[in-house]
């Protein structure tokens, strides 16, 4: 029996919010301590407001998506922002047919 | 990475901003292997089976939720149609009230907040066990919080049982009263051509075709339909119709992965995405606000019923293009009281009872969730009911009447239900219908499109 095709570990973060110091910083930070990859990085200001996508691998992470979610959570109210974390196979389906 | 940024936060602002979610996954369990001629020997395989597949589906269902950063509001189970299971079973309506009881309880104890499926299939006859389980309704539904009940009482292959039609006037009359604002009535469906694999409360069932378990999805964003439409606000009605077959498309696509995930996650088969378009009572969330975005100037006035027609057929395109497992209601849903914009068009007048019926002949799935005086006599109640699925029978599609009879109420007075039900205008009905053509009772013949054969 051929084995399953390995499903692909690439989430997508997204960031939007005012702009301020340590933004990068403080994601950056929590993505290390879950032993997250960063793969790709897209950022910009558009007028005051910083928006940024990232591609992370989670492959190799040393806790669950609820985990991670939670940690995120923490941080998109600590600094008025808005994150989400999705696995990037949404996206494949809703925009590739 | 291969997906723009742009597309990105196309999917981030449909959840962020625009209120897209998955309005529910739905288990289907088959309970036939759980009869017994001993109704606590019954329930107790009922109550396992239940507490155990309904905690499960919620532990999956939060894993997928996380994974994928989008909602899955609700999550609920259907069963077999209570009352093939009862059969075996005493013809009492204590019996049929324990095993009420036992479905609710199992629900609760899983986490599930509404289970499906007490109900019969009596298009054409009833047989005894059914009788009873109707006659038990009020009891059963009165004396529970998670279940819900439908019933299918007419079919385009059997015509209508004009019998069961005329009962249920006073069944749902006697439901509403022992309740202050007739919040029962909101937990029953009676149908025309029901589908055995529609997602959505109160009408889901777990069909007699289906295998011993499915997992069934309704996806739901009007929000972000209403958005793109208002984003185009000069093309003309073919374009229009394009952006959204566009736009569901999408949402379709996001509803087939997480169903197909949560399914393989338990290990079931996958059943039906159900693209119905399901409002909210939350602001943006709104079918009717959608055909005021096309150009409408209110729900119910000219130019509803074409402007709904072309939305739900854009919407079947798209979803239909997106998924091949579309099933279920697949309509789009105009629940009074559970839409911002329905409930807005009744009280400016803007929306009649009248209206609403002639909106459902091209929309599934019926006149659903709307409030009527308490002193409507039951004779007008079955002849509403009557009417609505008379168009089902005649067109070949579900319809359905989600009728509540408010008690102590009159037509312009507000009752609130709460929650996602929401709150509804009591509509204006006439005191006197056709007493004596549903006093008649008996069974309207199929009518000819079903000798197609």
């Amino acid at each position: 029996m051929a084995a399953k095709k390995k499903e692909s570990a690439i989430c997508i973060l997204t960031i939007t919010g005012r702009d301020r110091v340590g933004i990068i910083a403080r994601i950056a930070n929590a993505m290390a301590k879950a032993n997250i990859n960063i793969v790709d990085v897209s950022q910009k200001i558009m007028e005051e407001y910083f928006v940024m996508s990232m591609a992370c691998d989670i492959a190799g992470a040393a806790v669950d998506m609820e985990t991670i979610q939670k940690s995120l959570h923490k941080i998109a109210r600590d600094m008025e922002l808005n994150i989400t974390f999705q696995h990037e196979n949404i996206f494949k389906m809703m925009h590739r047919v | 990475m291969s997906i723009t940024v742009e597309e990105i936060f196309e999917t981030v602002n449909m959840t962020l901003r625009q209120h897209f979610d998955i309005r529910t996954v739905t288990l289907g369990v088959n309970l036939k292997d759980c009869m017994d001629r001993n109704v606590d020997h019954f329930c107790g395989r009922v109550f396992s089976r239940i507490s155990e597949k309904g905690a499960q589906l919620n532990a999956v269902a939060d894993a997928v939720e996380s994974k994928y950063g989008i909602p899955i509001t609700n999550r609920r189970v259907a069963v077999t149609p209570v009352s093939i299971l009862m059969e075996p079973l005493p013809r009492t309506q204590a019996a049929a009230v324990k095993v009420a009881k036992c479905l609710d309880a199992a629900a609760d104890k899983a986490g599930i907040d509404f289970i499906g499926g007490f109900g019969a299939l009596v298009h054409k006859g009833a047989t005894s066990a059914e009788e009873n389980l109707i006659n038990a309704l009020p009891a059963a539904i009165s004396g529970t919080k998670r279940l819900c009940a439908f019933f299918n009482l007419a079919s385009t292959q059997a015509g209508m049982n004009m019998d069961a039609i005329e009962k249920f006037g006073h069944i749902l009359k006697d439901l509403a009263f022992r309740s202050k604002t007739g919040i029962g009535c909101a937990k029953v469906a009676v149908f025309a051509n029901v589908p055995e694999d529609n997602p959505f409360m109160a009408g889901a069932h777990h069909g007699v075709g289906e295998p011993d378990y499915s997992l069934n999805i309704g996806i739901s964003g009007p929000g972000v339909v209403k958005s793109v439409i208002e984003s185009n606000p000069d093309c003309d009605l073919t374009e229009l119709s394009e952006v959204i077959k566009r736009t569901v498309f999408k949402i379709t696509r996001a509803g087939e992965l997480i169903g197909r995930e949560t399914a393989a996650m338990m290990k079931i088969p996958f059943g039906i995405v159900d693209i119905s378009l399901a409002a909210t009572p939350a602001a943006g969330d709104s079918v009717a606000e959608i055909v005021e975005a096309m150009g409408v100037s209110r729900m119910g006035r000219p130019g509803s019923t074409a402007a709904l027609a072309m939305l739900i057929d854009a919407v079947k395109k798209g979803g239909l293009m997106a998924s091949g497992n579309v099933g279920g209601l697949s309509g789009t849903f105009i629940p009074v009281s559970e839409d911002a914009g329905m409930i807005r068009a009744v009280r400016e007048g803007a929306l009649s009872l009248d209206k609403l019926e002639a909106l459902t002949s091209v929309c599934s799935v019926g006149m659903d969730m709307f409030a009527v005086p308490g002193s409507t006599p039951a004779d007008v109640i079955s002849a509403i009911i009557a009417d609505e699925l008379a168009i089902g029978v005649a067109n070949h599609k579900t319809t359905s009447v989600r009728i509540i009879p408010v008690p102590g109420k009159r037509a312009g007075q507000i009752v609130h239900f709460g929650g996602l039900l929401g709150s509804a205008p009591i509509m204006k009905v006439p005191r006197v219908a056709s007493p004596r053509f549903i006093a008649r009772k008996g069974r309207m013949p199929a009518p000819l499109l079903s000798f197609r054969n």
